[in-house]
């Protein structure tokens, strides 16, 4: 028996629906919302449509967040500023696409580099106004700060709560650096009142019907992409990085680097979700860097089921349905429900909401195959 | 990947025939000496029996030659000409140094085939792994060493499921997938029944036949079942090396074991 094939690894029974369903709503939402009108009853209103296309880009991020904590073991407290340096790099671009049309009417540096009286652009808003380099930035940025960053922690061998604690420092470290206005990066403020992308008007039903199909078509390629390295032998390296990885070493393989790889690539596609998400809110500040931000993408993919992937995704959404809706109504309440939900989950459902799911189905499969057969079925520990 | 008889570019000239050769190492812990100027020689296609009593340092020795612990002091050679006290634990493994941890460590989650998958021979590194695909002849080479572990129903287990006795042989298993020049087994059959210790006993010397093996025990009827030549350490070197009754003989020995 040989390996199977690529695409028959990618047909998984939890990915494949994932993937589909994704697809469908990026052609069909669109539809909903731009062809029907607004009194149809199968009509989607644009700020659902905004609403689900932020999510979608969080279920990226989820992704992301388990490729390396479900499947090697690392538990990064720091994803959010991976997703956030993505942002920053689209929402540069997006200023600059204003051009003259700001309130001080500068044909080339943003409103708020006028208001701090800057001469000149900063040298690390070259190239911005061109949006595949900003395309490239919102993935090379996210990866090179992984891959250095992995480089001197993964070889020093730096694992478990140490790890966590100081990616978690480091994100802290980006947002007070973000916050300082001698950055030129729009400080507290942030970058924010943008016009177009690509000349398309960011307000139009139209752009942002394109937002949602494109962020949940990168979701199902960060889907697929993810599916394509677990099951691979790489990830049953990585597997086995997360449960002995003293072991992985005598067998030759050298942890680090395969550390590196996953937590570099797992940072491109944070980076890819932070630029898909700052178009449809229109904003992105220094907040987005806050630690509470990682821990509750770390959240998302506990209540989701941690290495499941599609229930990574699913758990992002569900989480910030769930937060949508409480914070209408008891905004105060939200970071205790985060919390409880965090320990409840770990208590009760420790394998997510997938991973339950699926211990059921099997159940109930093992169950079924008892009745059926002469024989009592063997006894697994 | 480099093998043993590749001579490293900075090598000093080959002084020794021997495949292992360690001489004069010390391994001191916070002043207490675990290893104390033990000198040890294997012979290519050897099959060596390490005894003595708990805490003589057998599996810091392990330790020193798979490189997870650096020695302090003295040589510790592989073919002669690789100095393993500056490898880490990849490149020595790479080199074709194979281990079975005296706790059986296998991986947990995933299935017992997974496990050989993992320690079959082949290359280690990202790209070789992300884009494997198992070959006719990787398969055929896992399921005779199921055969020979005696695993073949429980292949899509997850290896955590497996009994004691079970793991203790999956991990030998991995050690032949590993295909490596020198297997260093660490108290195979710590826990084992004596019909399981007797199997494991007929493994080793079946893969003795064309590995070198280096095995450490506790067990005198499974040293004596294996018939080989034994080296005894206390504190930390060799005390008396020579067949199992030359040693039992030694009146060193007699003292070791039995003034406990
Ligand atoms: N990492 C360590 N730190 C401190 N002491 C150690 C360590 N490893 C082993 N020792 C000590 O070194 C001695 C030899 O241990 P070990 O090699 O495990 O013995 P054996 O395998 O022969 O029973 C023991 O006294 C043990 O307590
Ligand atoms: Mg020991």
């Amino acid at each position: 028996m040989t390996r199977k094939p690529i695409l028959f690894r990618l047909m998984a029974p939890h990915i494949a629906p994932a993937v589909l369903a994704l697809v469908a709503a990026a052609a069909l939402v669109p539809i909903a919302n731009l062809v029907f009108p607004a009194d149809h009853p199968l009509h989607v209103p644009t700020g659902t449509v905004v609403l689900l296309g932020k999510w979608l880009t969080y279920a990226l991020l989820a992704v992301a967040l388990d490729l390396v904590w479900g499947y090697c073991g690392i538990l990064s407290l720091g994803h959010g500023a991976f997703f956030a340096l993505g942002g920053y790099a689209m929402g540069m671009h997006l200023m600059r696409e204003i051009g003259p049309r700001g309130v001080y009417g500068h044909p080339v540096l943003p409103d708020f580099m006028v208001f701090l009286s800057f001469e000149e652009l900063p040298i690390a808003w070259w190239g911005f106004d061109v949006f595949a380099w900003a395309a490239f930035m919102a993935l090379f940025v996210p990866g090179l700060l992984a891959f250095v960053f992995g480089w001197l922690a993964f070889r020093s061998r730096v694992t478990g709560v140490y790890l966590s604690i100081i990616t978690q420092a480091g994100t802290y470290a980006l947002m007070l650096a973000f916050f300082r206005n001698e950055l030129g990066f729009g400080g507290n403020n942030g970058l924010t009142d943008f016009k177009d992308v690509l000349g398309f008007s960011l307000q139009a039903d139209g752009t942002r019907a394109a937002l949602f199909a494109l962020s949940a078509l990168a979701l199902a390629g960060g889907l697929l992409l993810a599916q394509a390295i677990v099951t691979s032998k790489l990830g049953l390296v990585l597997v086995a990085i997360r449960d002995a990885e003293a072991r992985t070493r005598f067998l030759g393989y050298r942890v680090e680097r395969f550390k590196l790889f996953v937590f570099t690539l797992s940072a491109m596609m944070a980076g890819l979700a932070g630029a898909l998400y700052v178009p449809q809110v229109g904003i992105i500040n220094p907040s987005e860097f806050s630690p509470a931000n990682s821990i509750e993408a770390v959240v998302w993919v506990a209540v989701g089921g941690r290495g499941t992937l599609s229930g990574a995704a699913l758990g992002a959404v569900l989480v910030n349905w769930a937060k949508s809706f409480l914070t209408g109504a008891y905004p105060e309440a939200w970071l205790f429900v985060l919390g409880f939900l965090f320990v409840a989950v770990t208590l009760f459902l420790p394998k997510g909401i997938l991973g339950a799911l699926r211990s059921v189905r099997l159940g109930r499969r093992a169950r079924a195959a008892q009745a059926t057969s002469a024989q009592p079925a063997e006894v697994r520990g | 990947m480099t093998t043993i008889l590749e001579k490293p570019r900075d090598a000093a000239p080959r002084t020794t025939d021997a495949l292992l050769y360690l001489d004069a190492v010390g391994v001191s812990f916070d002043g207490f000496k675990a290893l104390d100027n033990l000198s040890l020689v294997i012979e290519p296609g050897e099959m060596r029996a390490v005894i003595g009593p708990n805490g003589a340092g057998k599996t810091t020795m392990m330790d020193v030659i798979t490189g997870k612990t650096r020695p302090d002091t003295g040589t510790v050679l592989l073919g002669g000409v690789h100095d393993l006290t500056r490898l880490d634990e990849a490149a020595i493994a790479q080199l074709g140094i194979g281990r079975k941890f005296q706790k059986p460590t296998v991986f947990e989650m995933v299935s017992v085939e997974e496990n050989l998958v993992l320690a079959l021979a082949g290359r280690r590194g990202v790209r070789a792994t992300l884009f494997h695909r198992r070959s006719a002849e990787e398969a055929r080479r896992i399921a005779e060493i199921l055969e020979i572990v005696k695993l073949e129903d429980r292949r899509p287990e997850p290896a955590g499921a497996l009994s004691h006795g079970q793991k203790q042989w999956l991990e030998i298993g991995m050690l032949l997938a590993q295909d490596p020049s020198l297997l260093l087994v660490d108290e195979p059959v710590a826990g084992m029944t004596d019909a399981e210790t007797e199997m494991t006993a007929d493994l080793l010397r079946r893969i003795n036949v064309d590995h070198t093996v280096v095995v450490v025990e506790h067990d005198m009827s499974f040293v004596r079942a294996l018939g080989v030549k034994v080296s005894v350490l206390h504190e930390g070197s060799v005390l008396a090396e020579g067949s199992l009754d030359q040693v039992s003989a030694d009146p060193r020995v007699i003292e070791v074991y039995l003034g406990r």
